[in-house]
């Protein structure tokens, strides 16, 4: 809010920002906006693309090792359509003033965040089914209401990715869904990933309501549309039948259907845990970063390659 | 910071044979060639078109939106340059 109060012309600016936002016009990037809109937006995209890119690394993982050819197919289809959409990103990020150099730096130093889950491991092929379930339907949930995002390239750009990840989802339940009916030990190995990664989908949807400090300025300006503890619950109302259709238990012994509400209530979820991870201190944090810095380095000479031959030709035809 | 910028590039797709190219996004790329591959590998996964254009984007000249008033308010002044301006009697019929 500290920047919402300014000189008088930007302050005449801002009411006229605010009531088109108001109005439900999108913002373009050309357009006036207030400092904190751009930097909120900046913040919040550029996350957003980073988390897809980092996205890669555990399904990455299993490539090399996916059970059948078909598998391996869709999976590989899948994690091109995760760099795609770190690039969709990326670019509706770009619009506002900040180059994808300073982007890629900010993730690999550490200042900017990207989506804590992607800091637990896939420690089995069932995990790639739990993701895709999970994971990509918590995003998913999270990402249809960004489709009517005040700013014109970020709500382009998940429009896209929206249309995209829908076969992400239905691919991980048809892994979860075979392993269910599968044998004993392809159903244990379903109710273990369930167990390890139904924590941590819910803590993506992030804090309470009462502890998001981002919330009021986003809600107004209409970057977020619907509040982080809505979001979750939509996601467990959809998700607890179709774990119930898979014969997987839900870890949590709390969690109980309201007959008032017509909602599925869940247990207290471990916020300790959820800032650890953020913090940087979740089970793969370490690697991640890693692992990303060791590609960029690794790709650095393609690029420098690359400009170089650009800037021969350009030189041979002058 | 010592990365080079990787130049910018505006993509647009005709989807089919028939309709106009279409601004689709942006990808950086050194040159023109490698800036039509990634916009292939970038934007038409799913069979998105049949023609492909990268164009620099520091080529685009941009009107100015707080000039958006000046520059459109006089198409939107001139009802008479739409048909339904005009009352044709019933008589007469489609025209």
């Amino acid at each position: 809010m500290d920047d919402v109060a300014r000189p008088p012309d930007d302050a005449a600016r801002l009411e006229r920002f605010e009531a088109r936002v108001a109005r439900e016009d999108k913002v373009e990037p050309n357009d006036w906006m207030p400092d904190a809109y751009r930097r909120t937006l900046i913040r919040q995209i550029s996350q957003h693309a980073h988390s897809e890119v980092v996205g890669m690394l555990p399904e990455g993982n299993w490539l090399t090792r996916a059970p059948t050819l078909k598998r391996k197919a869709i999976l590989l289809a899948k994690v091109q359509d995760e760099a795609g959409h770190g690039l969709y990103l990326y670019a509706a990020t770009e619009t506002l003033g900040v180059s994808r150099e300073e982007l890629v730096e900010q993730l690999l130093t550490g200042a900017a965040k990207y989506s804590s889950i992607f800091n637990y491991p896939t420690l089995t092929w069932a995990d790639v089914g739990a993701i895709g379930w999970l994971v990509d339907g918590a995003a998913i949930m999270n990402q249809i209401p960004l489709c009517r995002c005040s700013y014109g390239p970020y709500a382009r750009a998940m429009i896209r990715i929206c249309k995209e990840e829908s076969f992400h989802q239905r691919q991980g339940f048809e892994i979860m869904l075979t392993l269910s009916r599968g044998t004993q030990e392809q159903k244990a190995m379903a109710q273990d990933a369930l167990d390890r990664w139904w924590w941590p989908s819910l803590m993506m949807f992030g804090p309470h309501d009462s502890d998001s400090p981002h919330t009021d300025n986003s809600t107004r300006w209409k970057i977020k549309r619907v509040s982080n503890d809505e979001l979750r619950q939509r996601f467990i109302d959809a998700t607890v039948p179709q774990s119930k259709y898979l014969g997987l238990t839900i870890p949590d012994p709390k969690l109980k259907f309201d007959k008032k509400t017509g909602h599925w209530r869940i247990g207290e979820i471990d916020w300790a845990e959820f800032r650890r991870v953020i913090a940087g201190d979740g089970p793969c944090n370490r690697e991640r970063l890693a692992d990303r810095q060791t590609a960029h380095d690794d790709g650095a000479w393609v690029r420098d390659a690359a400009l170089a031959y650009a800037e021969k030709r350009r030189k041979q035809a002058a | 910071m010592t990365e080079a910028m990787m130049p910018l590039w505006e993509v647009f797709i005709r989807a089919k044979a028939g309709l106009a190219h279409r601004h689709v996004g942006s990808v950086h790329a050194a040159d023109a060639e490698m800036a039509l591959q990634a916009a292939r590998d970038v934007y038409t996964r799913r069979g998105e078109g049949v023609s492909l254009w990268v164009v620099p984007s520091a080529s685009i000249t941009a009107s100015d939106p707080a000039e958006e008033a000046e520059l459109f308010e006089p198409a939107t002044a001139k009802p008479y340059r739409h048909p339904t301006f005009y009352t044709v009697p019933k008589e007469v019929g489609d025209m």
